[in-house]
């Protein structure tokens, strides 16, 4: 039950292939996600209603769609906070329907919620210091015999160094020692976002990441966000606001009403009627 | 909030150990001045020292236990004293003589060394505590609250049962004793520690030199009580290392991370369960021990020590001195069994002497009708004759004065920094990069 998996992260360490589309880190599946027929309901609501794509790595792709179109859910199903009525979500090769989102965060899927979580009491420090994997000190007796206490410490002090550059990275980092529940909500938005990062994932699934971030700030993290894909990792990203998605995105997913309406490039997508009838409405 | 610094602003900026320092100062000062009020001999008065520091020391070890479970996982435990209970109970067990050696006790035990009693009841309470969050921590929060209560009613009425009042383990006859529990029949703490550490003989030579000295009779009883104490103390002092240990630590931020929001721990890849189960483990351990050094100093055990009122006891020091803080947890501890522990029976003998004891009338309407007349009297000896119950109105008052004012406790809103270094001292980046604390 405690097994901690240190050699996860290894995968995305070196990545040779710079050149643009297609060529994700060599050991990285070329569709790390893949999801397959997902369903989910509540009560009588269907939520999810079959839903299948795949996820190519080291691209960004925007899931768009109205409210209540099933995006959260879809995200909620595939890092393991729902277990889906049916259907099945692959990641690197590996079927992880239905485990327990510790164990596909481990494995490196990772991903923020739409309404801000930060643990308020915590400061934003310790919320960052909390993200790291294959942390020694996570294990109670190395954290409390003598002898191993000073690798915990050791560990923790190059920790600090690197969760210190994240939070100059994010511009928080005049916050570093308030407590996270006195944050606003842009700010919030940009600890999770930070916090998600220090995980090392190697896909990251983003629940509407700059909702009220301003728009200086969103670049330079849309910029970063660039720079990571590039380097192989994968984005998946929830986002209302439609230039963003067209502008960033190489493909986008169109959900409504728990189904996928339509998937193809942002040039496809926006000339596609029925999207124009069930989302973009009145703005063609 | 106003410009000039008042009492809270000051006690705010203190640092605890002081606020801890002050307080205990004011509280011994407080017993020693009414112990020579109410007129102790000296011999009473060290007694009377040697039990406050008895109950500071118990309550403070389970405060401290709570507060892993409550104050950094936020684990709901309301069955404290079921894990007390199992621990005293397996130490009893395993050390009482066989009845081979000991043919006159009504039951026996297999007559395994102290220390030995000791280990396993800790580690029996340990265990116990996996059997119950093994069910309870997969479920919601509020689920384990209502399986520590029911838990620790079942595990009283099973001590109380006649069925296994006796019954053969390793083929030595042995039992729990039913309602009446099981009288240890072993030496007592201090009689045992001296003979185990060789040191018998110049520890009765000190207690006579220290009875001669301060004109005391009898002297040995005091002194081992005090001695005793002192060594709770000590005690209180290695829980406290070992929680601040944890609470610093990695491990500490998880729990912590589990108490604010359970579900993003996980989207962060810990594994809550686990973390859930271990720390409610270490709690039960450390709560079964404080039942073992409690109890065995009582020389005897029955289910009745054991009701859920000691549990409430625990949550009332804890929420006193404010949940998530381990200095807190000490100082709520001490207030507790200074105040509304011990203290109504202290004040009560303190009215006593001063007023002289009259004759309490017996009916709470005998108390209340003079009252009509002006005459306050009979109501006071009413409530003084009943310190005992309105000990509970006390402690009820207090936590209703503390939950509209202060919720947080004394110190419960000042945040021990969970990481094993100052997260605040941002790394100066050298081209070596210093380890160090
Ligand atoms: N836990 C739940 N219990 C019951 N119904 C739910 C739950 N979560 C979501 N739903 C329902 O499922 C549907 C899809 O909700 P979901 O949150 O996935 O939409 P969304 O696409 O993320 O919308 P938005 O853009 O507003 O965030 C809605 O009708 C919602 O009411
Ligand atoms: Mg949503």
């Amino acid at each position: 039950m405690s097994e901690t998996a240190e050699s996860d992260a290894a995968g995305d360490a070196e990545s040779p292939s710079v050149a643009g589309l297609g060529g994700g880190s060599p050991d990285m599946a070329e569709y790390p996600l893949q999801v397959e027929d997902l369903r989910k309901q509540f009560g009588g609501i269907t939520a999810v209603d079959g839903v299948s794509f795949e996820i190519e790595a080291g691209t960004m792709t925007g899931l768009i769609g109205p409210n209540g179109a099933g995006k959260s859910t879809t995200f909620n199903c595939i890092t393991g906070m729902y277990d889906p009525d049916g259907g099945t979500v692959t990641f690197n090769g590996e079927d992880v329907t239905g485990m327990d989102p510790h164990d596909i965060a481990q494995r490196g899927l990772v991903r923020t919620f739409q309404i801000a979580r930060e643990l308020s009491d915590m400061t934003v420090l310790e919320n960052m210091m909390l993200a790291p994997k294959g942390q020694r000190g996570e294990r109670l007796w190395q954290s409390v015999l003598p002898g191993t206490r000073d690798r915990v410490i050791e560990q923790e002090t190059e920790l600090v160094e690197q969760v210190w550059d994240a939070l100059e990275f994010f511009d928080i980092d005049h916050l570093a020692s308030e407590r996270a529940g006195n944050l606003s909500g842009g700010q919030r938005k940009l600890l999770e976002l930070a916090r998600a990062m220090l995980t090392d994932p190697d896909m990251l699934l983003l629940d509407e990441p700059f909702a009220g971030v301003n728009p200086t700030l969103e670049a330079r993290l849309l910029e970063h966000v660039h720079e990571l894909r590039k380097q192989g990792y994968t984005f998946l990203i929830v986002e209302h606001d439609m230039d963003l998605i067209m502008n960033n995105c190489e493909r986008v997913i169109v959900m409504h009403q728990g189904k996928l309406l339509t998937d193809g490039t942002p040039e496809e997508v926006r000339s596609d009627e029925e999207v124009i009838e069930a989302y973009l409405g009145g703005q063609a | 909030m106003s410009g000039e610094p008042s009492v809270t602003d000051k006690f705010e900026t203190t640092p605890d150990w002081q606020i801890v320092a002050v307080v205990m100062g004011i509280i011994y000062l407080a017993y020693i001045v009414s112990g020579f009020l109410i007129g102790f001999p000296l011999r009473g008065q060290i007694n009377a020292i040697g039990n406050l520091t008895f109950y500071v020391a118990v309550f403070a070890m389970l405060s401290l236990a709570l507060n892993l479970h409550w104050g950094y996982t936020g684990l709901f435990n309301i069955g404290v004293v079921a894990f007390m209970a199992i621990g005293v109970y397996t130490m009893a067990v395993l050390v009482k003589q066989p009845l081979s050696q000991d043919p006159t006790a009504q039951i026996g035990g297999l007559g395994l060394p102290i220390p030995v009693g000791m280990a396993a009841g800790v580690v029996v309470a340990t265990v116990f505590g996996l059997i119950v969050s093994l069910p309870a921590l997969r479920l919601r929060a509020d689920y384990l609250a209502i399986v520590t209560i029911a838990f620790s009613e079942i595990m009283r009425f099973t001590f109380l049962e006649t069925s296994i009042k006796t019954f053969t383990l390793f083929g030595t006859e042995t039992g729990l004793g039913g309602g009446s529990g099981l009288v240890f029949n072993v030496p007592a703490p201090i009689d045992w520690l001296t003979s185990a550490l060789y040191v018998r003989g110049p520890y009765l030579d000190f207690v006579g030199w220290f009875g001669t000295t301060l004109g005391i009779g009898n002297p040995k009883a005091v002194v081992d009580n005090l001695v005793y104490s002192i060594i709770l103390v000590l005690v209180v002092v290695a829980f406290y290392w070992l929680l601040q240990r944890i609470g610093r630590s990695p491990f500490g931020r998880v729990l912590k991370a589990i108490r604010e929001d359970e579900d993003v721990a996980r989207a962060l890849g810990k594994d809550t369960d686990w973390f859930k189960m271990q720390s409610f483990m270490v709690g039960c351990g450390l709560m079964g021990l404080v039942g073992v050094l409690w109890m065995y100093d009582q020389g005897a055990i029955n289910p009745n020590n054991f009701r859920p009122r000691l549990t409430f006891y625990a949550w009332i020091a804890l929420i006193i001195g404010g949940a998530g803080s381990n200095t807190g947890s000490v100082l709520g501890g001490a207030i507790f069994a200074a105040l509304l522990f011990q203290g109504p029976v202290y004040a009560k003998n303190l009215v006593t002497t001063a007023v002289g004891s009259g004759s309490a009338p017996q009916t709470f309407a005998g108390a209340v009708a003079p009252l009509g007349n002006l005459d306050p009297g009979p109501f006071a000896y009413y409530v003084l004759g009943n310190i005992n119950q309105l000990q509970i109105v006390f402690m009820g008052v207090v936590l209703i004065w503390l939950m509209h004012n202060r919720p947080e406790g004394l110190l419960g809103h000042r945040s021990e920094e969970a990481a094993a270094v100052d997260l605040t001292d941002r790394p100066v980046v050298s081209d070596g990069g210093e380890v160090d604390e």
